[in-house]
């Protein structure tokens, strides 16, 4: 009964429809990030000197921060689900590729985190009163681009991470220097958004976080299935 | 006339982990037609999780090649399209349903109609009637049963087992015998690593003990003669007490 094995892309789909799968039956990773996001978002609100620095020069730094270590929440359960019962040896035996299964990782990831950041923003924006209208659509993209990033090598180091004792100290070790660019960059870029800077102002850093996004995506495919050796 | 390819050759196949100086299987070689089936024994550390392991592409050797259906398991991801293997962990995803578990791997294996070949497979194991049910909510022999459609659903030729008894009762005991039986009539070939001298023994055409990353014993049943049960106890026993 032998079938043909699905090809690069058809096997990452296959595989990140389980993963959505699973975090819909359970929707313990999408609830405990949601929940950390909000409270570091209220203790940021609570901790602020409003007189001291603006809304507008503080809030972009607060959501990225906490969207971040958000983030790393939920990417560490990306190859948690995989260590109970072995069930990740059922994926490697499978006749597909194994950069189909990092890029089914993280297409399953990237769309976890885009979910988070569509509750993160407003948020934010309720909490420092800020003008999202205009901005709103160019706000998406710059947070597109930001989670494609992160996701992008966070789900590599989830997989190198998650075998070893202290996989929850090692992911953020491993990912953080990694961040920085992207994290810097997004921060800038929704700076100049809220603030109704004009485009070109934003254009650099959308530039830089578009070469990341391309370099870490190429990098970290390559490197998945090397991570896999024993 | 064509010779046939051998379903599983491993040649001079070395495993060490870590860069340790012992080695988890010492250059074991070992040839299995299509049909075959051969059932290894020994104490725990023998190298026989390794072997199954390496067999199935999940390991890289440290030496040697192995080669299913004449395709090279580390190289060639087809290989692996022949293969399926059975652990004593279900390899399943606990908050999917039995159904959803099974069509899962029929779909990673590109079966034309997945969800009815899971179906399919649930039912060759006796467990249809559990299909919708979350995994985690099964008992630990329910979810071996799915475990075992699972590996089987693509109609593998070759099979691994790993402790595949462990957990079943009698019943599911019995349909994983007759599964196993209709596989190997169908041509499949097995390689079953047990505890159990008498259950490995019934079905195998060959039969290894194994010891320190090596066969101490591998021989192939004479048609004219059964293997001799009581002596393959006999030394396994002592292997274990050694080994202990």
């Amino acid at each position: 009964m032998q079938g043909k094995a699905p090809g690069l892309w058809a096997a990452a789909w296959i595989v990140a429809q389980k993963d959505l799968a699973i975090e819909l039956r359970t929707k313990s990773a999408f609830l405990s990030v949601v929940v950390f996001m909000l409270l570091g978002l209220v203790i940021f609100f609570f901790a602020w000197d409003s007189t001291a620095v603006s809304a507008l020069d503080l809030a972009p730094g607060v959501l990225w921060v906490t969207f971040t270590f958000a983030g790393l929440l939920g990417l560490h359960r990306s190859f948690g689900v995989e260590l109970q019962d072995r069930a990740f040896d059922g994926l490697l035996v499978a006749p597909i590729e194994r950069e189909s299964i990092y890029l089914g990782k993280a297409i399953a990831n990237a769309i976890f985190v885009f979910a988070v950041l569509v509750i993160a923003i407003p948020a934010v924006a309720l909490f420092y009163n800020l003008p999202l209208g205009r901005a709103i659509l160019a706000l998406g993209f710059v947070a597109g681009l930001a989670a494609f990033g992160l996701v992008a090598i966070g789900t590599l180091f989830s997989a190198m991470a998650v075998n070893t004792r202290m996989a929850e100290l090692l992911l953020p070790m491993l990912s953080l220097p990694f961040f920085v660019p992207i994290v810097l960059a997004s921060a800038q870029a929704s700076t100049r958004l809220l603030a109704g800077r004009p485009f070109t102002e934003v254009l650099p850093w959308l530039k830089i976080l578009i070469a990341f996004d391309i370099v870490f995506a190429l990098a970290c495919t390559v490197a998945f299935p090397h991570t896999l050796e024993e | 006339m064509t010779a046939t390819v051998p379903a599983v050759i491993a040649s001079s196949l070395v495993k060490r982990f870590g860069g340790g100086r012992r080695a988890a299987v010492a250059g074991i070689d070992l040839t299995l037609h299509a049909g075959e089936c051969l059932a290894l024994f020994g104490p725990n550390g023998a190298g026989k999780t390794t072997l199954l392991r390496l067999i199935a592409g999940l390991l890289k050797p440290t030496a040697g090649s192995v080669r299913v259906q004449g395709i090279d398991v580390r190289r060639d991801a087809r290989a692996r399209a022949n293969v399926g293997l059975i652990s004593h962990q279900s390899m399943l995803y606990t908050p999917l349903t039995a159904l959803e578990n099974v069509e899962f791997t029929a779909r990673l294996y590109g079966l034309p109609n997945p969800r009815a070949a899971a179906r399919a497979a649930l039912e060759s194991i006796h467990v249809l009637d559990r299909a919708d049910t979350p995994v985690r909510t099964l008992s630990r022999g329910l979810q071996q049963r799915v475990s075992i459609a699972r590996a089987t659903v693509h109609g593998p030729t070759v099979v691994l087992l790993d402790e595949p008894y462990s957990g079943l009762d009698e019943a599911g005991g019995a349909a994983l015998t007759g599964l196993l039986q209709s596989l190997r009539a169908r041509g499949a070939t097995l390689v079953v690593v047990t505890h159990n001298v008498g259950e490995g023994l019934a079905l195998a055409s060959h039969a290894a003990i194994m010891t320190e990353g090596t066969f101490a014993r591998l021989e192939q049943r004479d048609d004219a003669r059964e293997f001799d049960a009581k002596r393959y106890a006999k030394e396994y026993r002592e292997l274990v007490t050694h080994a202990g």
